[in-house]
This record gives structure tokens, sequence and C-alpha cells, in this order.
């Protein structure tokens, strides 16, 4: 690790002034940061810590019946939180990593790093999610740009995350054997108005929708419905544990999977 | 009736108190004052000349004590190895010098070029970002079999090829060999990888040197499996230290599984350093250090044939193996391939014609060395796999078959020079089947598949030779060190036991086992005995743990001190009960005069011995001291019988493990709990094999499962309850507690019974798979079924 000053901001704005900050990086549950800075990977010169922001904590409904979830609320919480809302979205809290992992890794920190083979990713992509910042809304649609790369902007901050509750939905995960990340992550939702598949782990552009699978299941929310697709392995991640057409082949399988849960 | 206490109880592990409430003394809890930190610079190619390197930066750099590259170390010694294999042309094997710091070359990431030794370990890593290092990238060499290509580049340039040996064993049998294949109703062939691993124990690698200016004695605190080793082979051919000025103390060890056998560069750095700098220097590998730079295990590729006549009875065995070296010699390397390999391919059957040939070679990668069962696994591994193969090939049950081949009478002489002492395979086969429930076996087939999976059933036998060795013999094979083991027994005035011994503990339970053996001897308490252990200075020469030698050996040396002390506390006894020596008989920690009430107690006796007012002093010496050295007359051969049943997943090749029951004959068992929980450890470790590990590099030497989010370890929730069998004993017949070792079985049988399960299971789902290459992990099993 390189020397460093760390700040702990207790409001929104002190820690976007903070952020204001030569090559300052915000810190959350410092999940990947801490394990980055360990190995000398990042030299940042100023961390700025977020747990501290009480405004950005915490699981609620908001009057518009969407799940609001604070940007530094851990993953533990929202598995305990959320269940009674969103059990779909509280199941893959309580499935990511390891209880060490969830009770310090947050849901802001995950999108905002947006790992190719991440969960949060998938549940925001497939919920119709919006981030929402320090400085604005961002639509899931529009928010996730490709492996680690997202809409944010240097500096700003995820403060809270809204999700539309679905009439059902599931998370299937296919673990990578050695880091247990998400091979293949597939997250369905039913809504009145259709169904969104979103698939991690699996692509070389990160988080994405499977619209072909969406309009199937739009008609015939069954397994059966996405028998007869199949994507391509060629623009899949291709690697120690699985070809690009493995990792096309178990997007299917996770999404039926996930269909047959969640119906 | 389980015994409370002595041999045949199980009696709890006493080191465990300290292990787990956080008692412990690892080689990191070691810091000495005025001490200084190390940070090695290690390269990031695997193969290129060093083109410059300049410190002077660094050396300027805060806290920097001094900076260290290879030219310092030109006037000392390469690192040893241990044993010289001649090749199958009588010449012996290639041995490329081995420097602590990369000097010209380097040949494998991860190899240190560069040292920095500051005030604090990231005042030595800043410094070493400082060092200007331009490496002139080389080709690599990774592949085998490309390796020995005429045009491959050259690992050494000083050698001729990149070929260490070509080994054939035995080289008198080829031609007979050759024409029992040629002659033959049946050959099965089968082309497999052994797939390379890392060791990854708990506690990584740890070497503090010591340096006392005023006595000129050296001291090395190590995370070593056999401190006394390490003392001969740096003291004597690393850095010129007479061994009475050379210190070696490996305290608490958190694991070994082979990988700290070995004397490695940073333990002869931390010495050297001492004393050049003046400081204690300590260095604490960090967990991407040890995947590059301990030594790894395995990685073989073999083609092994087994010819079969007109009956199903095994003719003949032949195979050929390529066995990677890495880039140096690590110290046991060459003997893994061939002596520990090539010896146990007879497994237990009658073959009486076997020829094997090992080629070693040199690559760009992290020097291989024994690992966990060490040749053995890989012989098993082959062996049972290309049986199951010609079962299902001649359309037979594949346990028949091995029953048919079963070798029944002992001692047997197998054609691969060892004769096994004693066993009975078809005692543990029995009980493997009746404890696997393996008729049963239909049933849960049925059940697995109305739930969608496919179930499989595998099984394999093993053999081992293990209580490593008869010095004699090994000598003759190449080996430059004796492989014996000594113990000094103390008995203290007050009746208390201190037993020192050569043998090392690093998670195998000695401070409990050891005990239960001496105190059963003297019939008291097992606490009265305490085991010493892991420092040259305290403990007599030996040769520590490895080979599953510990009891077999080190046990073995244990008993004949204890007998000693026996036979002199008799003769005290005697005096004291003014009894012949011969009417003398110890029970139950008290000595008596035969066919009379008249007795003395152990206490009584051993404080005669210190207190000798009322003693034969004219006759024998005071004291009640003891030590003696034990060299086996030959190996001990542990063999077992495994079933493994797994589910695949037909959908995404997921395999689970449902059931797996381990049957071993260990011969003598000291301590029940123990010796099944060596076997649990062994068994987590070749199922990890098995299904999760695999070291990979890729073309360029790079590599790429270099942590654990790439590198797969065996968890709980991957393995099942394991049903484990250790009654079917026939005792060793040459040592005298009649035990065998159990340390390395379970990694050595396990592995062929999961791969065999999974090719029956895939079988059954209609995919003609006759083998998939270890690990078996959820893509390579998709792959094979497309």
């Amino acid at each position: 690790m390189y020397n460093f000053d760390v700040e702990t901001p207790g409001t929104v704005a002190d820690a976007v002034a903070a952020l204001g900050r030569d090559e300052a990086q915000a810190l959350g549950g410092g999940q990947t940061l801490i394990p980055t800075l360990k190995q000398r990977l990042a030299s940042p010169s100023v961390l700025v810590s977020l747990t501290g922001v009480a405004e950005m904590k915490g699981v609620c409904v908001g009057d518009d019946g969407q799940l609001c979830i604070g940007g530094a609320t851990t993953h533990a919480t929202v598995a305990s939180e959320a269940r009674a809302h969103y059990a779909g979205l509280a199941e893959l809290a309580s499935h990511i990593g390891d209880p060490a992992v969830r009770n310090r890794g947050t849901i802001g920190g995950s999108l905002a790093n947006n790992d190719p083979s991440a969960c949060y990713p998938a549940a925001a992509l497939g919920s119709g999610a919006t981030i929402v910042t320090n400085a604005r809304s961002i639509a899931a649609d529009d928010y996730f740009e490709g492996m680690f790369s997202t809409a944010l902007d240097e500096g700003e901050i995820i403060t809270e995350v809204r999700f539309p509750i679905p009439q059902a939905a599931n998370y299937q995960k296919f673990l990578q054997p050695a880091s247990r990340f998400a091979l293949v992550g597939v997250f369905v939702a039913k809504y009145a108005e259709g169904v969104r598949v979103a698939v991690t782990g699996a692509s070389n552009d990160g988080v994405f929708r499977w619209t072909e699978a969406e309009t199937a299941l739009a008609s015939n929310f069954s397994a059966d419905a996405v028998s007869g697709l199949a994507l391509s392995g060629d623009d899949m991640i291709s690697d120690l544990h699985g070809t690009g057409d493995y990792r096309a082949h178990l997007v299917g399988v996770m999404t039926k999977r996930a269909v047959a849960a969640a119906a | 009736m389980p015994k409370d206490g002595g041999i045949g109880a199980s009696s709890k592990r006493r080191e465990d108190v300290r292990f787990l409430t956080g008692a412990g003394n690892y080689t990191d809890d070691i810091n000495i004052r005025g001490q200084a930190h190390v940070f090695f610079l290690r390269s990031d190619v695997a193969h290129g000349t060093i083109t410059s390197i300049n410190t002077s930066a660094a050396e300027a750099m805060p806290g920097v004590v001094k900076v260290f590259t290879g030219t310092d170390f030109e006037a000392v010694g390469g690192m040893p190895c241990g044993w010289q294999v001649t090749d199958k042309h009588g010449q012996p094997m290639q041995e490329p010098r081995h420097p602590i710091l990369a000097h010209g070359k380097v040949r494998h990431v991860g190899e240190p070029v560069a040292a920095v030794v500051a005030e604090t370990l990231e005042q030595a890593r800043d410094a070493a970002e400082a060092i200007e290092l331009d490496i002139a990238e080389l080709p690599a060499v990774v592949d085998m079999k490309a390796a020995v290509a005429g045009d491959a580049p050259k690992v050494h340039d000083d050698l001729t090829s990149n070929l260490c040996y070509d080994w054939g064993f035995v080289e008198e049998n080829k031609t007979a060999t050759d024409e029992a294949f040629a002659n033959a109703a049946h050959v099965t062939t089968l082309e497999l990888v052994n797939n390379r691993l890392v060791a990854n124990p708990m506690e990584p690698r740890v070497a503090v040197g010591d340096y006392a200016r005023g006595t000129g004695d050296s001291t090395l605190y190590t995370t070593s499996q056999n401190p006394h080793v390490i003392r001969l082979l740096m003291g004597a051919f690393v850095l010129g230290i007479p061994e009475h000025k050379l210190r070696v103390v490996a305290p608490d060890v958190g694991g070994g599984f082979g990988t700290k056998i070995f004397h490695y560069q940073e333990e002869a750095f931390c010495t050297f350093a001492a004393k050049a700098c003046n400081r204690p220097v300590k260095w604490t590998s960090s967990r991407s250090e040890a995947f590059m730079s301990d030594a790894h295990g395995r990685d073989h590729v073999t083609k092994i044939e087994l010819a079969l006549d007109g009956n199903n009875n095994f003719a003949a065995i032949r195979t050929e193996t390529f066995a990677n070296m890495g880039a140096y010699l690590s110290t046991f390397a060459p003997s893994v391939p061939t002596w520990l390999h090539g010896t146990l391919m007879a497994g237990n059957y009658r073959t009486p014609l076997i020829y094997v040939n090992v080629k070693a070679v040199f690559t760009n990668t992290v020097p291989v060395d024994a690992y966990r069962g060490a040749g053995r696994p890989e012989a098993t591994f082959q062996l049972e796999r290309v049986i199951d193969k010609a079962a299902r090939e001649l359309g037979v049950d594949p346990i028949a078959l091995r029953r048919q081949n079963f070798i029944t009478e002992f001692p047997y002489a197998t054609p691969v020079a060892v004769e096994y002492d004693t066993g009975n395979y078809v005692a543990t086969m029995d009980k493997l089947e009746e404890m696997g429930d393996l008729s049963g076996f239909a049933e849960r087939r049925a059940a697995s598949e109305a739930k969608g999976k496919w179930r499989g059933l595998g099984v394999n036998c093993y053999i081992e030779a293990c209580g490593i060795a008869p010095s004699n013999l090994v000598g003759q094979l190449g080996a430059r060190a004796g492989l014996y083991e000594s113990a000094t027994v103390r008995v203290n005035a007050t009746g208390g036991l201190v037993v020192m011994t050569g043998s090392h503990s690093h998670g195998q339970g000695h401070e409990t086992s050891f005990a239960q053996v001496v105190a059963d001897m003297i019939g008291i308490d097992e606490n009265m005995v305490e085991i010493v252990h892991g420092d040259t200075a305290n403990a007599p020469m030996g040769m520590g743990t490895y080979g599953s030698r510990s009891l077999a050996v080190g046990g073995s040396a244990m008993v004949r001190a204890t007998e000693k002390i026996i036979a002199k506390a008799k003769k005290i006894a005697s005096h004291l009960l003014e009894a012949s020596e011969s009417d003398i008989e110890l029970k139950d920690g008290a000595f008596s005069v035969a066919g009379t009430d008249k007795s003395v107690a152990w206490g009584d006796v051993t404080l005669a011995a210190y207190v000798p007012h009322n003693y034969p002093l004219e006759e024998i010496e005071p004291g009640l001291e003891e030590t003696a050295f034990y060299d086996p007359s030959n190996f001990t051969y542990p063999s077992g019988a495994y079933a493994c049943e797994v589910e695949v997943d037909p959908d995404t090749g997921k395999v689970t493990i449902e059931r797996f029951t381990a049957v071993d004959d260990f011969g003598n068992v000291v301590n029940p709990m123990i010796v099944t929980g060596q076997v649990h450890g062994g068994l987590a470790q070749g199922i990890g094999q098995a299904l999760l590990e695999n070291c990979a590099y890729d073309e360029n030497g790079q590599l790429l499962s270099a942590s654990y989010m790439d590198y797969a370890m065996p968890r709980a929730d991957d393995l099942p309850m394991f049903s484990v069998d250790h009654s079917c004993q026939t005792p060793c017949t040459h040592n005298p507690l009649g035990v065998k070792g159990c340390g390395e079985a379970g990694a050595i049988g396990s592995p062929p019974s999961v791969v065999n399960a999974v090719v029956d299971a895939l079988q059954s789902g209609g995919k003609d798979v006759t083998h998939i290459d270890m690990p078996l992990s959820p893509a390579r099993v998709w792959a094979a079924m497309q």
C-alpha cells in the first residue's frame, strides 16, 4: 500500500467536497479497492470513506412504490431488510461473496465498480433500476457502459438505487469455481410492462440485457419459452474457467432456471 | 472398547489448544530486536537476459540498509539438489546452477532478482520500485514436449538441452515388455495429464536470519518440515557455515504438504544478509509470492499402456512420462518422477513386466517438487485410470478385474524393484464394498436420474511406499542424504519425560500421538510425556517429516530410545528391589519382581537415577537419558480401496461428490482420531486436484492462476461427509510399531476414483467419454459432453 490521507465525511455534501481534492478516490466497503491498494495497483492521494454518511444508508419503500436502497448500504442489510419487499433482490444480496464481504461491501460500491462478474449490476439492469447520484438520476439502461465502466463522472457518488418492484424475479448464479464470482449470472424480473433479463459474468462488454429472451418471455413466462434461443459465444469472456461457448450455453441454462424459480 | 490412553486411544490433540486459541508460535511471530525487513524484487517475465540493474536510487531511499543483487552471491554456492538421478544410458542428470538471486538471466516469473533490506517492509518495497532493472525478454519454454524439440530455446545456456534426464526403469525389462505387448490379447492405451498444483499451506513461508557478532553463530528461523536438512544444505552447500555454528529453528508450522521440505533462496538470503548487514533480517511471503515461489507439485504428461492376456490377466505395463522440473532443480525434484513414481507402477497387482520411461524437462516455470504423495499419486492415477478404461473396453466389472489381478501372497517382489512386506487387498476391497454399500448403487443411480442427474461410481485401489527410507537403498538410487531418524528420551528426576525427535510436526499431531507411544511403553499417563521438535539446538540429528515417515521411522527411533530407557530403569529397579534384573517386570508404571508383591514405582526409579544415594554407581552411570537412531530396512506399504459416487448435472457439467468411502490399511494405528483426520485432509486435497485445482501458465510463461481468484481450492462445501475406515490392519513386518504411515494416503488414493466416477456418470448419460483431464471443472466436463 502507498500512503494516502483518509477523509470520513458525514454528509453527501462533505463527501462531494472531499472528492474534489486532487487524486481523491471514494471508498465504499472496500472489497475491491482495499485489495487493489494492498497490491499497489492504485495510488490515490485521498480516500473518501462513504461508510459514515448516514443519509446514504438504509432500505425503504418510497411513495412511488419503489424500493430505495442507500448507496452505502451493505449487502447484508439488503439481504435482511429488502426481503419483505423484493425477495429476489434480497436473495441475490444474500449470496454475494461470503459473510465478511456482505457485511462490508455496499451496493453503491458494487455498481460504481461494475465488475463484469458482480451480481448487483444484473439486478439493477434486470429491474430497470434508477441509479441516483449526488448530481442526477441515471436509468440502469444508460448507466452500464462496459467492463468496469459506467456513466458516473469523476467524483460523482451513488447516493441511492431505486428498484421498481416486480411481480416475480429470480437470480441464478453459476459460480466460477475459484473466486465464486458469477461465471454466469442471470437476473429475470417480470413486470406488468414486460420481462427483463440481465446477464452478468458472461460478456466482454459487461452486464447486458438478453432482449431476445425478454421478448419470448413476455408472451410466455416459462422456461420452455427460451429453450430454442441461443446466444453466440463470440463476444463472451473466454478464460481458464470456461470458453465463450460454455458461457453462452450457461446463459440459456441459468435463464431457464431463473424463470422456473420465479414463475 | 475405545482405550482412554496410550496406543490405540483417540486422545485429543494437545497442540490444538494453542493452535485454536491464537497461542501458537509461528515463524512470523518471531521478531528480534533490531530486525530489518527484506523485500524481493522478482522477475515479471518468464525468460530473459538481465541487461542492466541499477540500484543506486534504491540505496538512497529512506530506511534502506542494503540492496543486494546476484553479484553479491558469486562467492557462495548455488541452491543444492539432494538427489542425483542417473539416466537410461548411465549418465548423471543435467544439473544447472541455481543462484540465490538471479544472475545473468531470469528463468521464471517470480524468480528473485534483487533484494532490499530496510528498516520497514514498506520502505523496502518502496526502494525495490526504485531499482532500475532492464530485462531483454527471450522466448519462454512452457510446454514440455516443445521444450525437448530440437529448436526449443534453452532454459540453461550451459546445458546441452532442456532434458534433465531420460530415465528407463527397469531398462533390462524393456525388450521383454515390448514383446509382451506384441503378444497381448488386448492393449488399453490412455494419455493423461497429472495437473500442476500449488500446495497452498495456510501459513506462507517465512524466514528470519540472525547473526551473533560476538560468537559468530548464525540462526535461521524458518517455516520448514525438516530444520536439520536445511541446516546441512544451507550450511554445507550454500553459505559455507559449519553445522556447529548454525542453528535452524522451525517452530510451529502451519501446514507443509511437501512444499516446506525444500531449501529455498529466501532462507539462505536472510541468513547471509543478517551477517552482511549485522542485523536480523526477516522475510514473510505474501500469498502472491507463495504462488510464484513455493515449489509446485505434480505436472506430469503420461501415456500408459496396459497389456492383458486372453483371460484378462495383466501381462505388462508400459509408460512414457514427461515430468516438469520447472526452471531449476528443487531440493528433491529429480526423485519424485523416478524413484517415488516408477517403483509404484505395480500397484496392487501381479503384473510380471513393467517398463517406465520418464523424461524430466526444464521449462520457464516455478520449480516442481514433492507435494503430498509425491510421485505415488501420479503412479496411482495412471494405473487406476487405465485399469478402469480396460474394464470398460473389455466389458468386465472394474472391481472384478482388479480382484482378479490382486497380489495375494506376501512378501511380494514387484518387477519394479520394491518388495511389499504385507497387505491384504481383498480385505480392503471387501470392506469397501460393504461400507460403501456398492450393491445399493443402482438404486441411488435411479434416484439421481429421477432428478435429472447422471450418477457415476468410481473405484480404485492404491499402494504407496512410505516410511522413507532405507538409507543404503536410497544411496544406491542417487540420494545425497541418509533417511534415518533419531530420538532422545530424557527422563527427569520426578518421572516426567521429554522426547526430542528429529521428526517435525506441522499439523500431524505428533505431540499427542508420539506421547501416547512412549507413555504406553512405560505404562504412565501420556501427559507425563512432552514432545520437543523443530530446533537443531535441542533435538538430535533428524531428517524431518515427509513421505509419511514420522511414526514409521521417527516413531521407531523413539521406541528404540525408550527401550534403552526401560532396560536401564530395570537395572536401577533391580538394585532397589534387591532382585535379579531378569526378574524385573514393568507394568502400569511400576517395576515388580516376578512372582512376588515387591515393587517400586516409576518415579522412585527415576529419582534414584538423579539422586543416586542408593545406586549401583560402579555398574551403571547415573541419569536416565538415551538416544537412538533408526534406519528402516524397507519402505512401508500402506494400501487401500476407495469409492466415489458423483452426480453430474447434464445442463452445466457440474460434478458434485455424493458419497466417498475410503478404506485404508495403515497397519497398526496409534491414534484413530488423528488418522481419520489425516485421511480427511488427504481426501480434500485429492478431490481438490481432481475437481478444482489447476496451476496454469500461458504460452509466455505468465502464471494465469496466480491468486485465489483463479486457483480453486477445495472448500468444506465442495466435499461430502467422508466415510473412512482403517480397521483392515496388516501390521508392517519390519518396524517395531507395525505402523505404515497415513499422511499421504488420501491425496494418493482419491483422484482416480473421482475421475472414474465422472466417466461412469457420463457413460450412463449416453456420452461416449473415456477420459477427461483434471481438474474436472464444469467447463471441461461440459466440453467433453459436446
